[in-house]
């Protein structure tokens, strides 16, 4: 069965090599002061327009700050976390405290239709590529 | 803990299992913290990208197991360009010392975070001994 070459992505195993290939790739630069600072993301292309999913989890949606201009998306905001009165704390693993975080894309894209979305403590941000960016095929007179 | 602290990116750890899964891939330990109030032992994990309906809790011999599952669908047609972390399910388990009462537990999501709460069984909570 070739099943697995229609769908890549039909094994979570083929995804994790799939991400795993990708690690620090030098896509979004080298020597830029973002890579690997909080919070961790990925970049994927999705036909023509790309799509950055950060993990975020416990963060309330009003907490986040989204800002784009040219080819720089700009995510910042807090986590708080409460315990509440009269607790023990037995184990401590999660960490509060600020972000902020600058991303350059080394590709042209349409800043104001970037559209982003959180759910389930995951930040998705669609970016579209501008036009003038994307490939076009060349007609031969 | 003041919240002008800098976050900084916590590696995921992977689950060490005694025993082979039959699926492939690879499954993550959740960032957890476990506190205990005097009704209750709660657990909260973070578990992002994991909806309420794919989480299961269980506590079997004094052992309290959390399972999430990721819907890893929704990276069909997607190419990594560039990336920093992995994605896989994620599961834990904890030894509790007090009894809970298993019947009480319940299980809350919200923003990929869960929080489990262990009500402590009725004679597990302190008493006050009487000294004759």
């Amino acid at each position: 069965m070739f099943a697995g070459f229609s769908d890549p992505f039909e094994t979570l195993l083929t995804l994790q090599r799939a991400l795993d290939a990708r690690i620090a790739s030098d896509w979004i630069g080298r020597g830029t002061a973002a890579i690997g600072s909080f919070p961790p993301m990925n970049i994927f292309q999705k036909d023509d327009d790309f799509v950055a999913v950060v993990e975020l989890p416990g963060v309330d949606k009003n907490d986040l700050e989204i800002e784009a201009k040219e080819n720089t998306i700009r995510i910042r905001g807090k986590r708080t976390i409460s315990y509440g009165e009269q607790a023990s704390v037995h184990r401590r693993e999660r960490i509060s405290g600020v972000f902020d975080r600058t991303l350059s894309v080394p590709i042209r894209i349409e800043p104001d239709r970037i559209k982003a979305e959180y759910r389930d403590g995951i930040l998705a941000l669609f970016i579209p590529r501008a036009e003038a960016d994307k490939p076009r095929s060349i007609k031969v007179s | 803990m003041s919240d002008s602290q800098e976050l900084q990116v916590q590696q995921k750890r992977e689950v060490e299992k005694k025993t082979e899964g039959t699926t492939p891939g690879r499954i993550f330990v959740p960032v957890t913290d476990i506190f205990e109030t005097p009704e209750a032992l709660t657990v909260v994990l973070e578990m992002p990208g994991v909806d309420r309906n794919s989480i299961e809790a269980s506590v079997q011999n004094d052992v309290v197991t959390i399972e999430g599952r990721i819907d890893f669908s929704k990276y069909e047609g997607m190419q990594p360009v560039y990336t920093e972390y992995n994605v896989g399910h994620y599961a834990r388990s904890f030894e509790i010392s007090n009894k809970v009462d298993q019947s009480k537990i319940s299980a809350q999501m919200k923003d990929g975070v869960v929080t489990i709460v262990l009500p402590k069984a009725e004679q597990a909570k302190s008493r006050k001994i009487e000294i004759s």
